[in-house]
């Protein structure tokens, strides 16, 4: 099981900024170890949030996302005590559902 | 006239130099800025917190009544005076190796075989988690390291012994680098760690996370990889030694605020 993603959302007016850290990997398949073996590519491939159940952001991630990804995005008309979730799920099929109260 | 205008020519020159200078270091602080928001060493900290909390080892406990100087359980402030003397090893001691300690005494892991592990794996990366966990509660906190029993002293007389010994192929010591103001390595300043080199620099950034190699770094790891730039044999963990250089900053930073976990490049 992956570990906990850090998920702050602070309302401003109409827009709330999200920002999350996700701890993962993110293996880019091109690197090898100390073997000289190719070390299999391990990466986020899909992130979901949701604002009350309600979809309202998806993206497609690849190998180029850095390890331990910091995500930012904005929504619009949230209120203080809304629910944000976000969600993700790596290329091996492992997955993190982690939520936040707006502030 | 003529005198009048190439003056003016000379100092617009000496004006953009120093505009480029300023803006090399500028930049750096400009983009830590912009990943302190959002800093992984925020996990680690969440890892280590919970490792705190948690019943694990051969005996089953968790590390609440670990004391680091404070008091058992107490962790806030505990970072900001240690290195410090414990009556119960005998020995000054610094985070990593007391967090060790704890974990033989109370967990039953064995000490010398994490002593032994390479940074980041298998209960070292536990030791950094936790390290990490402890320095954040004392963050914005000021050192005061004590420096009233006779061990603690000694540490610091050994500390600035070590802090100055040249060796190695390159005859350096740690003072090659650190100990005059204006020094960098690559485009980093290197802080002056034969005084208080300010808030948040030197001592009082580490543990830190490096967005370079996406690793967290102890204070033990950071001192690991100074001896290895200076082609030094590695010192080991939790060594007399790396403990006394520590005290010997960590006493000179007095009155430094500590921002650890940092984020660094």
């Amino acid at each position: 099981m992956a570990d906990p993603m850090r998920i702050r959302a602070q309302a401003a007016g109409d827009k709330t900024t999200v920002r999350v850290l996700m701890s993962h990997e993110m293996e880019t398949g091109q690197r090898k170890d100390s073997a000289g073996k190719t070390i299999p590519a391990w990466f986020i491939q899909e992130v979901t949030a949701t604002h009350n159940g309600k979809p309202v952001l998806s993206a497609q991630w690849g190998p180029a996302v850095s390890k331990n990804p910091f995500l930012q995005f904005t929504i619009k008309g949230a209120k203080a005590g809304d629910k944000v979730a976000v969600n993700w799920i790596d290329n091996k099929g492992d997955k993190r559902t982690d939520e936040a109260t707006v502030s | 006239m003529r005198t009048i205008v190439v003056s003016v020519a000379v100092a617009l020159t000496a004006g953009a130099a120093f505009a480029q200078q300023k803006s090399a270091a500028d930049g750096i602080a400009e983009y830590r800025k912009m990943l302190e928001d959002g800093n992984p060493a925020d996990l680690f900290e969440a890892k280590g917190e919970e490792l705190w909390t948690q019943k694990r080892g051969p005996k089953g406990a968790s590390l609440q009544a670990c004391d680091l100087g404070k008091g058992p359980g107490v962790v806030k402030g505990a970072f900001v005076e240690l290195p410090r003397y414990f009556a119960d090893t005998g020995r000054v001691q610094d985070l990593e190796s007391r967090l060790v300690t704890c974990m033989e005494a109370l967990q039953g892991f064995n000490g010398a075989e994490i002593a032994k592990t390479a940074f980041g794996r298998g209960e070292q990366a536990n030791v950094t988690a936790l390290a990490t966990y402890v320095a954040a509660a004392s963050r914005g906190l000021r050192f005061n390291l004590p420096q009233a029993h006779a061990e603690e002293r000694r540490s610091y007389e050994i500390g600035k012994r070590v802090f100055f010994f040249r060796g190695g192929p390159y005859d350096f010591s740690c003072a090659s680098c650190h100990g005059e103001d204006g020094k960098r390595i690559r485009l980093q300043d290197l802080p002056n760690l034969t005084k208080n080199p300010g808030d948040g620099v030197g001592f009082a950034a580490w543990p830190a996370y490096r967005v370079s190699n996406g690793q967290m770094w102890s204070m033990q790891l950071r001192l690991n990889d100074c001896y290895r730039q200076q082609r030094f044999p590695y010192p080991g963990f939790g060594s007399e030694a790396t403990i006394a250089v520590s005290t010997y900053m960590g006493v000179n930073a007095k009155g430094a605020e500590s921002i650890a976990p940092a984020i660094k490049r």
